[in-house]
């Protein structure tokens, strides 16, 4: 029983941490169609860039201030990597629109590039980030079952981050903008539509929750050079599964790998368990090509 | 429709493959005796079959007057840069330290380092350039036992010399490598039994999923019904796996007294992290790993690590006078915030002893180098080492220790004095039929 509830718990856990990385993808690759194969570096940059906010708080604050330098460290991540997509699309992804292979293999390029920059400013070896006090420890909701407060955390910051993309796609004049342009490009610009700035801020904003992404990782998981590797594929899972260009199809692709890769491990093995809930993605594919939730629009269909 | 139906899912299908790759390349980053990806076991060595010529032996090395050359070879970019660098740090301050004191046979040693570059075929490539064209007496290099077996042939085609200093699975031994890490029954054998002495007899076998922790797994399941242990479980994850909360949920479940870890590189972050967010401390449950190093607690954060095992042949702590003069060395050339480990030692330990093999043999002939190695005794850092004439493995002394809130171990158990080299645990009655499989 009390197994049963962890595991529960622990799919809605890794379905989070899955949403958290694949919310920036769903950005660029899902509104944009660029294949940013960078995003993982993205991720690694938000990482970094915590690591570096608590480096400050601890060589320039007084100790019992310590604590809260995570409070700030999940804005800095996110403007780090907003001004680093910002950057990275007006250099480089803006000549790439409407040619997946090229983003595909310039993005990807990129995101070496950022690796070994990583490298050689950090070093190779992993860096350690203390997470705050606050944060240790867990929640015994009964005998033998102990809710992390790091996950919940996540859980809590995955919730707030939708809501806010919800607020900035929906019920902004910028998001109107933003879905104007991915939905006709073409009729936004007669109608007066910067696209060129609509896209260079779409493609900041999906790097900066990338950032948040990765500052949120340094909680749980490894801070090295290479940590983006290990969250990319199952981003672009989300949101290929998801279906393209739409939120909802995104939180479901999430709950639906996570869920299915915690029952799955639970029931054989972690490699097993991999390989199954990509094979049931592939099937899925097969049956239903564009995702969960299908949009249609012609800029897809083009 | 249908058309465009299947470019757009072609195109998802391409991405996910790409992606596949990615995390591939990605995947083999971290530590000990890695085997690394199955395909690139021998391929690696035979792709090169060109000229190169086996007469290189004689002189080698002797190019340029009062100079010897020799070979560095590690990974100085891509994922196993993060271990191999310092390793050849290690070896460089060795060979400065020598050059200080007068250099071998009255000559200075060159180093000549090249970049394995985290691949396999490439670690047998430029080995074949190091013995053929650089012509060096020998070579310091390698780390994944994928490497090694890589360098393998190249290093017996040529009969060329390899120091290896990695602790690794074992069951080999190659006349043109000598080894200066741990084989199985200086590490994981002797940790085995003092655990089921100390800490009890169900032991849950945690790993990555590839060649070492499985032939380490393999091993300790043969050791484990002869002494009287138990295994309540066996999970192995992917390389680069960050998840485990439902691993974690399984040990709940099998209530172990230990859990004996063979996980590599970045998962032991994320394993130590989420273990202790469970609220599983290293009161509760024993944990030992053995890729685990001062290097890696660094990364891992010591307050995460604290209280946790783990088994080497060497800390930094080792309590020495030559480990004192080591240290101080290592930090003053490469500074104070480094830390030395076991990898890094053994490193440093292999260029001595080739050193002290060559001014024995008078020349750096590889054949007569081999023959004087037998038997050289030096004091290392972790005490007194000896070359073991028959399988080129050395022997050292075991230690279990505990991490400590400062991110360095306290030594918990050593064996009374170095232990002989078993590569093929000869020795061990419970290990009959594993060296054939």
């Amino acid at each position: 029983m009390e197994v049963m509830l962890l595991q529960l718990f622990n799919g809605i856990s890794v379905s989070s941490i899955l949403l958290l990385i694949a919310l920036g993808l769903a950005v660029t690759f899902g509104l944009m169609n660029v294949i940013n194969m960078a995003h993982g570096e993205m991720i690694m940059i938000g990482a970094y860039a915590a690591f570096v906010t608590q480096n400050i708080f601890r060589a320039a604050l007084p100790g019992e201030m310590f604590d809260w330098y995570f409070a700030l460290a999940v804005p800095v991540s996110f403007l780090v990597c907003f001004l680093f997509g910002l950057l990275l699309e007006s250099s480089l992804i803006r000549f790439l629109y409407g040619r997946p292979l090229d983003s595909l293999l310039a993005t990807w390029g990129v995101g070496l590039a950022l690796q070994q920059a990583a490298r050689s400013i950090f070093g190779a070896p992993n860096v350690a980030v203390t997470s705050p006090g606050w944060l240790n420890g867990g929640w015994t909701v009964m005998e033998g079952v102990v809710l992390p407060y790091k996950r919940l955390f996540i859980i809590a910051l995955v919730a707030v981050v939708l809501l806010l993309m919800y607020v900035y796609i929906y019920r902004t004049a910028e998001g109107r903008r933003m879905r104007a342009v991915m939905q006709n490009r073409d009729m936004a610009a007669c109608l007066g539509i910067s696209t060129r700035r609509v896209d260079a801020l779409t493609f900041a904003v999906g790097s900066g929750i990338a950032g948040i992404a990765g500052c949120a990782l340094t909680l749980i998981g490894p801070i090295g050079p290479s940590i983006g590797t290990y969250y990319i594929v199952d981003a672009f899972m989300v949101v290929v599964l998801g279906g393209v260009g739409k939120l909802i199809g995104t939180v479901l692709g999430a709950l639906g790998i996570g869920m299915a890769n915690t029952l799955f491990e639970f029931w054989t093995t972690a490699s097993l368990g991999k390989v199954l809930v990509f094979l049931a993605v592939v099937l899925f594919l097969q049956w239903k090509p564009r995702g969960i939730i299908a949009v249609r629009t012609r800029s897809l269909d083009s | 429709m249908r058309n465009r139906r299947k470019k757009w899912l072609s195109a998802m299908m391409l991405v996910l493959a790409f992606a596949l790759v990615l995390a591939g390349c990605g995947g083999g980053g971290g530590n000990a005796g890695s085997g690394g990806s199955p395909a690139s076991g021998s391929g690696g060595g035979s792709s090169n079959e060109s000229a190169g010529g086996a007469e290189t032996s004689g002189d080698s090395g002797d190019a340029g007057e009062g100079e010897i050359k020799v070979g560095i070879l590690h990974s100085l970019s891509g994922t196993m840069a993060i271990s191999e660098v310092s390793v050849k740090d290690a070896e460089l301050l060795a060979i400065e330290e020598i050059n200080a004191q007068g250099g071998v046979l009255g000559k200075k040693i060159v180093p000549i380092i090249e970049d394995g570059a985290s691949d396999w075929p490439t670690f047998a490539e430029k080995a074949r350039k190091l013995i053929s064209e650089d012509k060096v007496a020998t070579v310091f290099g390698g780390w994944t036992s994928a490497s090694r077996k890589a360098m393998l042939p190249v290093f017996e085609e040529l009969n060329g010399l390899l120091w290896y200093p990695v602790q690794y699975e074992g069951l080999e031994a190659s006349p043109n490598i000598f080894y200066t890490g741990a084989t199985t029954n200086q590490q994981i054998v002797p940790s085995v039994t003092w655990l089921l002495k100390n800490r009890g007899k169900k032991f849950f076998l945690l790993g990555s999923d590839y060649v070492f922790p499985r032939t380490a797994n393999k091993i300790i399941k043969a050791q484990l019904q002869a002494e009287g242990g138990e295994v309540v479980g066996e999970e192995y994850t992917p390389l680069g796996h960050t998840d485990y909360s439902t691993i974690i949920s399984k040990i709940k479940q099998a209530n172990p007294d230990v859990v004996y870890n063979t996980l590599n590189g970045d998962s032991n972050v994320a394993f130590f992290k989420q273990l202790k967010d469970a609220g599983i401390t290293a009161q509760d449950l024993t944990t030992l790993s053995v890729s685990i190093a001062e290097e890696e607690i660094r990364g891992i954060g010591a307050d995460v690590l604290e209280g946790h095992l783990a088994a080497w042949n060497y800390y930094q702590t080792t309590d020495t006078p030559e480990n004192k003069a080591f240290v101080e060395a290592y930090k003053a050339k490469y500074g104070e915030d480094r830390v030395t480990a076991d990898p890094i030692e053994a490193g440093y330990i292999a260029v001595y002893l080739w050193a002290a093999a060559v001014e024995k043999a008078g020349t750096t002939d590889v054949d007569a180098v081999r023959e004087a190695a037998k038997g050289i005794e030096w004091n290392a850092p972790e005490g007194k080492v000896t070359v073991d004439g028959d399988n080129q493995h050395i022997y050292k002394t075991v230690r279990i220790g505990e991490v400590q809130a400062d991110g360095m171990f306290k030594e918990l158990w050593a064996t009374d004095g170095p232990v002989k080299p078993d590569p093929y645990l000869a020795g061990y009655e419970w290990a009959a039929g594993l060296a054939e499989e």
